[in-house]
C-alpha cells in the first residue's frame, strides 16, 4: 500500500469521526452551560440543565415514556412475534399478501392514518390517555416485529422442535426451554426496536395524548420552543444516553445482514 | 430426523388444526394493522373528501384536493418536501457509501469505526435537531468558531443554515442520522463474502476500477437502493425535524397536515387529510420501490 494511499484514508478516517461526533459537542456543552453568550466557545460552567432533571416534571415524564415505551415493547414483541411463528413456520394462501399489509405501516408514517383514527380516540375515551398513545404506537411497532421475528423463525431448525417433543416435552416447555433460546436474538432485536420507537416518538403522543400525557420528547420540544437550551440539551442527554447504552450492549446482534437493521430507518 | 417424523403421529396429542393455528396466530398483528393502519387510512381519505363521523354531515367533494392543488402555499411545501427528502436522500446515500467503504479499508482501526458509526443511529430524531440547532444556528457553535477567526463580525453575518428557505439544516440533521444507516446496511452487504470476488477479479488482472465497476457495484447496488428508498420515505413523512429546523412558511407535508388538523375551524380538516392522504400515498409508492427492490435482492 503507498503512502500517499495510507495517508488518504487517514484523513477520512479522521473527517469520518469528526462529522460523526463534532455535532454532539455543542449539545454536551449547553447542557452544563450557565452564561453562553456569543461568541464565547466554550460556556460558563453551572449545574442548572443537570439539576432540572431532578425537577418533579421531568422525573414524571421519565416514568410515563418508560411506561409507554415498555408497555409498547412488550405488547408489540408478543403480537409481532406471535405473526412472525406463523409467516416463517407456515406455508398458507395469502401469505405473501399479508406479508405486504405488514410491511406497509414499517414504511408509511403512522401520522398520516393517525390523524384519521383521532376522532374515535376521542368517542372511546382513549384520547389524552397513556392506553390511546400505547395503541397507536403498535401502529409502528407490530408490523416492524413481525418482520424480524419472522426472519428468525424462517431460521429456526423445525427439527429441534420435534425432538423436544419425542422426548417428552409438552408445548409451553417447548416453547421456553426450545423455541424461545432458539429465536433469543431476534426476540431482544425486536423489543429493543419498539421501545426505541416508543422511547423517541414526539408527533403520535402529542396527537393522541393531547399534551396530558407527557413524556420526555414532549419537554424536549416545549424546552426548544421557549428557547431554554440548556434545559433542552439536559434533556436530550435523559432521552439520548438509553438508546446509545441499549444499542451499543446489542451491537454484536445488529451486524450481519439482518431485517433489523430496517429499525434504525425507522428512528 | 426421518426416525422422529415417523414416530410424530404416535407420539403427538390431538392439536389445534394447522389453519386454525395460524390464523390465530396472526389475528391480533393483523388487527393492529387493519384496523388501525388500515381504518386509519380509510377514514384519512373518507375525512378528506368531507365525510365527518360526527354531525352535521357534510356534503362530499373533492374541494381538498382541488385547494391543496390550487393553494401556492401547499405547492410550496410540496417543493420543500421533495427537495428535502431528494437531497438527504442522496447525501445519505452517496455518503453513506463512501464511509462503508472507507471503514473496510481500515486495518486496525476498522471495529472502532464500525462501532463509531452506530453512534448517532439511536439518537431520537428530535435529538439530531436539536443538535444541529446548536452547531448550525446563526448563533450556533459554527458561526462562533467562524467569529473567533475573524470571518464573522455577529450572529447576522453567518449564513442562516437553519429556518432557511431551501431546508439546509434540516437536510443536514437527516444526513447526519441517515448516512450512517447506509452506511450500517452497506457494510452488512460487503460482509458476505465479497472480499474472496475481489481477490478473484483482483488475480484475473482486473483495475481497481473495474472491481468497483464490475465487483463491488452490482454487490452493492440492491442494499444501497434498498436502504435509500427506507430514507426517502422517512424524509417523506417525518415530522419532528422539519418541525424543529425548518420554517412555519412553507413547511414540509406532513407539518402542513397537522397545522391544519389543529386548526380550530374544522372546515380546515379536509384538508389536513387530504395533505396526509397524498404524504401517504407518495410513501406509499416508495414501499412498492422498496419491494421490488428487495425482491431483486433476495432473487
Amino acid at each position: 500500500m503507498s503512502r500517499a494511499a495510507s495517508g488518504r484514508r487517514a484523513a477520512g478516517a479522521g473527517l469520518l469521526a469528526a462529522a460523526l461526533l463534532v455535532p454532539l459537542v455543542p449539545l454536551l456543552l449547553w447542557a452544563v452551560a450557565g452564561e453562553f453568550r456569543y461568541p464565547a466557545l466554550t460556556p460558563e460552567l453551572s449545574g442548572r440543565g443537570l439539576a432540572l432533571l431532578g425537577d418533579p416534571a421531568v422525573r414524571a415524564a421519565l416514568g410515563t415514556s418508560l411506561l409507554i415505551a415498555l408497555t409498547v415493547a412488550a405488547l408489540a414483541t408478543v403480537i409481532g412475534a406471535a405473526a412472525g411463528r406463523a409467516l416463517g413456520c407456515h406455508t398458507f394462501p395469502g401469505r405473501r399478501a399479508v406479508q405486504l399489509l405488514l410491511l406497509a405501516p414499517v414504511i408509511v408514517p403512522t401520522l398520516a392514518v393517525t390523524l384519521g383514527i383521532q376522532v374515535f380516540l376521542i368517542r372511546y375515551g382513549l384520547a389524552d390517555t397513556v392506553a390511546g398513545v400505547v395503541l397507536v404506537q403498535l401502529i409502528p411497532t407490530v408490523p416492524y416485529v413481525s418482520l424480524v421475528m419472522s426472519a428468525s423463525f424462517a431460521g429456526l431448525d423445525a427439527g429441534v422442535e420435534d425432538a423436544g417433543r419425542v422426548l417428552g416435552a409438552g408445548p409451553v416447555r417447548r416453547l421456553v426451554h426450545v423455541t424461545l433460546p432458539a429465536v433469543a436474538p431476534g426476540l431482544a432485536v425486536a423489543a429493543l426496536f419498539a421501545f426505541l420507537i416508543s422511547w423517541s416518538e414526539y408527533i403520535l403522543t402529542l396527537l393522541i395524548g393531547g399534551g396530558t400525557v407527557q413524556t420526555l420528547p414532549l419537554l424536549l420540544f416545549a424546552a426548544i420552543g421557549s428557547a431554554d437550551l440548556t434545559a433542552a440539551a439536559a434533556l436530550s442527554l435523559v432521552i439520548a444516553v438509553p438508546p446509545v447504552l441499549l444499542v451499543g450492549l446489542t451491537a454484536r446482534f445488529l451486524t450481519g445482514p439482518t431485517a433489523a437493521t430496517v429499525g434504525f430507518g425507522r428512528l | 430426523m426421518t426416525v422422529t417424523r415417523e414416530l410424530r403421529p404416535a407420539t403427538r396429542p390431538a392439536r389445534v388444526p394447522r389453519g386454525l393455528r395460524v390464523a390465530l396466530l396472526l389475528a391480533p398483528a393483523l388487527g393492529v394493522v387493519v384496523v388501525l393502519f388500515g381504518g386509519g387510512f380509510v377514514q384519512a381519505v373518507a375525512q378528506s373528501v368531507g365525510y365527518q363521523p360526527y354531525p352535521p354531515a357534510r356534503d362530499l367533494s373533492l374541494d381538498a384536493y382541488r385547494a391543496l392543488w390550487a393553494d401556492p402555499a401547499v405547492r410550496a411545501s410540496v417543493g420543500i418536501t421533495l427537495r428535502v427528502a431528494l437531497v438527504s436522500t442522496a447525501a445519505a446515500a452517496v455518503l453513506g457509501v463512501a464511509a462503508a467503504l472507507l471503514v473496510r479499508s481500515l486495518g486496525r482501526t476498522r471495529r472502532g469505526f464500525a462501532a463509531l458509526l452506530q453512534v448517532t443511529l439511536p439518537l431520537p430524531h428530535a435529538v439530531a435537531a436539536l443538535a444541529m440547532i446548536l452547531l448550525l444556528a446563526q448563533s450556533g457553535a459554527l458561526s462562533r468558531v467562524a467569529a473567533g477567526l475573524g470571518w464573522v463580525d455577529g450572529p447576522a453575518d453567518f449564513p442562516a443554515l437553519t429556518q432557511d428557505a431551501f431546508g439546509w439544516g434540516i437536510i443536514a440533521s437527516y444526513v447526519w442520522k441517515e448516512a450512517p444507516f447506509v452506511a450500517v446496511v452497506v457494510l452488512a452487504a460487503l460482509s458476505s463474502g465479497v472480499a474472496e470476488l475481489e481477490d478473484a477479479a483482483r488475480a484475473l488482472g482486473a483495475s481497481a476500477a473495474q472491481r468497483l465497476r464490475h465487483v463491488l457495484l452490482p454487490v452493492l447496488a440492491p442494499a444501497v437502493a434498498a436502504a435509500s428508498v427506507l430514507v426517502l420515505a422517512f424524509t417523506l413523512g417525518s415530522y419532528e425535524v422539519p418541525f424543529l429546523l425548518g420554517r412555519p412558511f412553507p413547511a414540509t407535508l406532513p407539518v402542513v397536515a397537522y397545522q391544519q388538523f389543529r386548526d380550530p375551524d374544522l372546515a380546515a380538516r379536509p384538508l389536513a387529510m387530504a395533505i396526509a392522504v397524498v404524504t401517504a400515498v407518495l410513501v406509499g409508492a416508495c414501499a412498492v420501490a422498496y419491494l421490488s427492490l428487495s425482491e431483486r435482492l433476495r432473487g
